[in-house]
């Protein structure tokens, strides 16, 4: 896309987050540092700016089917502290794709920092796909951080799948992410994370599975490396006779520390509830059976890693 | 001559697994590695490819000394590997595994015809993870399509009938005699499969770490085996 408000670094920042060609073909509300630069609207879909706080309501009308909306934030502005409301009220029988990234380019020395609050109010039968892909890249000493908040209400009869990623840059993140379902809805949620260096990550799931036949899905896979270190907590709160499964699947390296804590509470005798959480090493076998095909140990620990984290 | 196995001796918790092991093998041969279990068959073909290095001997392969050779240059020089209990993964799938076999780009329909010849109706597994989702049965005609891609001088199976039924492997005894035909390479089989054993140009005998006896499908078969009813004779028609 070509713009006065963008200039190349921005460019490559939003081309990491979101697909840069797909943007101008949906609504679309690009915000750097701080700031709305760039804004789009469409006959089902409308984007308002908040009067109160900084952020931004996202209208989608009832019966949109398969539209794009991007909410894109890039922060190249060192020592910028970004607090951003996005509120998305999605109508009744909707289905669309909602994909909001956030890239951090810092070179210097003060951190910079995008704290992004996103509420969906999903109507009956809504149906969201919601792509979150967090990135920060950038040759100073400062830190990036992400702290993304996630709340998720869903009406009878409406779903979310909601997949998140953060591979390359983030040096510190607190990712809270709440679901509250009602009867027939469905959550799913699905987080790749890579952290190397002094990296840390944390990661807190609350869902109150409300409703009858409401389930939920949330599954975690992270990679930690270097002297990086992650958290996982999952609370999943059974209320009606509902179904809920989480997973988290750790692969740990070097000097590098995962914790994970999955809490399941069945409140209603109809709830049925699974976790489950590993943490481990690559499995040795797994990569003597890539060497034998060709590969070095450390083309086989990226193609283990890689899939791992597709 | 593609292999030859000097003096190889291999000791665990004080037992010689593998004791004084010397071998030759010609070029375009297939062998059939037999004998019972903890005879140290599996070790054997394990120092071939260099899963598990000699405590002394030597390994000489296509001419060149590769006895402290990592297992990937190895399979660089030419030698492939079927596991006998077939390793899953999360998140690669066989389209993945069948790229990275291949070495070189192939196409869904290349990988689909790989997986056609070890019987499996390859829409339905092409895009699938390589993970307990599939059967063992599955999981080894997999194993063994990644095995057949390379085309290499050497192939070695780690006994191919554990873990998938009689029916299902007599269908693929015909994929083993067939592979060893494309690539004009040598094969050696742990088997202990009668039909294996009887297609096989020799058989090894293994016992004790030690190589007990070599010779052709008929003598061993003859000699050793039938008389001591070790080997399964049973037959499956389909």
């Amino acid at each position: 896309m070509e713009s006065k408000n963008l200039n190349e670094i921005d460019e490559q920042l939003l081309s990491e987050v979101s697909n840069l060609e797909n943007i101008t073909k949906g609504a679309y509300n690009i915000r750097k540092n701080g700031k709305g630069v760039e804004r789009q609207v469409t006959e089902n879909v409308n984007i308002v700016t908040k009067k109160d706080v900084s952020g931004i309501d996202i209208y989608v009308k009832e019966n949109t089917k398969f539209e794009f909306i991007h909410i894109p934030v890039i922060i190249t502005e060192s020592g910028l502290k970004d607090l951003v409301y996005n509120d998305f009220h999605i109508g009744k029988n909707a289905n669309v794709i909602i994909i909001a990234g956030c890239g951090i380019h810092n070179d210097h020395h003060k951190d910079a920092e995008h704290d992004g609050i996103h509420r969906f109010y999903l109507e009956e039968g809504a149906k969201v796909r919601y792509i979150e892909k967090h990135y920060g890249e950038g040759n100073g000493d400062g830190k990036r951080i992400l702290n993304p908040v996630t709340e998720v209400y869903l009406k009878a009869g409406s779903s979310l799948e909601m997949e998140s990623t953060q591979i390359k840059g983030v040096s510190s993140t607190i990712r809270e992410t709440k679901g509250v379902l009602e009867k027939d809805t469905n959550f799913v949620v699905t987080e790749k994370i890579m952290t190397d260096g002094k990296q840390y990550a944390k990661t807190i799931f609350d869902v109150q599975l409300n409703g009858e036949n409401s389930s939920t899905h949330v599954t975690s896979r992270s990679v930690a490396t270097g002297d990086s270190k992650q958290e996982f907590i999952s609370k999943i709160y059974g209320n009606e006779k509902c179904f809920a499964h989480s997973e988290c699947d750790a692969i740990i390296k070097d000097n590098a520390i995962v914790t994970a804590v999955p809490e399941i509470t069945a409140n209603n005798v109809e709830a049925n509830l699974i976790h489950e959480a590993a943490i481990g090493k690559i499995a040795g076998e797994q990569l003597i059976k890539l060497m034998t095909l060709g590969l070095s140990e450390k083309q086989a620990e990226e193609e283990i890693i890689n899939g791992f984290l597709r | 001559m593609i292999l030859e196995l000097e003096n190889i001796c291999f000791e665990r918790d004080n037992k010689k697994i593998l004791n004084n092991i010397n071998l030759q093998i010609d070029l375009g041969k297939f062998i059939a590695i037999t004998g019972p279990n903890g005879s140290g068959k599996s070790t054997l073909v394990k120092m071939i490819m260099g899963i598990e290095k000699p405590d002394s001997g030597k390994i000489i392969f296509d001419g060149k000394d590769i006895t402290n050779m990592e297992i990937n240059e190895r399979a660089k020089l030419g030698i492939s590997f079927g596991f006998q209990q077939p390793v899953k993964f999360k998140g690669i799938t066989v389209y993945d595994l069948l790229k990275i076999s291949a070495n070189k780009k192939i196409t869904k329909k290349e990988a689909c015809e790989a997986l056609a010849k070890v019987g499996l109706c390859a829409k339905e597994y092409v895009d699938r993870e390589v993970n307990g989702s599939l059967s063992g049965g599955e999981l080894k005609r997999i194993e063994i399509a990644t095995v057949a891609l390379r085309q290499t001088k050497l192939t070695i199976f780690d006994e191919p009938e554990a873990g998938i039924d009689l029916w299902s492997f007599n269908n693929l005894i015909d994929v083993f005699q067939t592979m060893s035909e494309i690539t004009k390479g040598t094969t050696i089989i742990i088997s202990h499969q009668e039909k294996i054993l009887e297609i096989a140009d020799e058989i090894i005998l293994m016992k004790s770490g030690k190589i007990k006896e070599i010779g052709t499908s008929e003598e061993i078969l003859n000699k050793e085996i039938k008389n001591k009813g070790c080997c399964q004779k049973r037959e499956c028609k389909i």
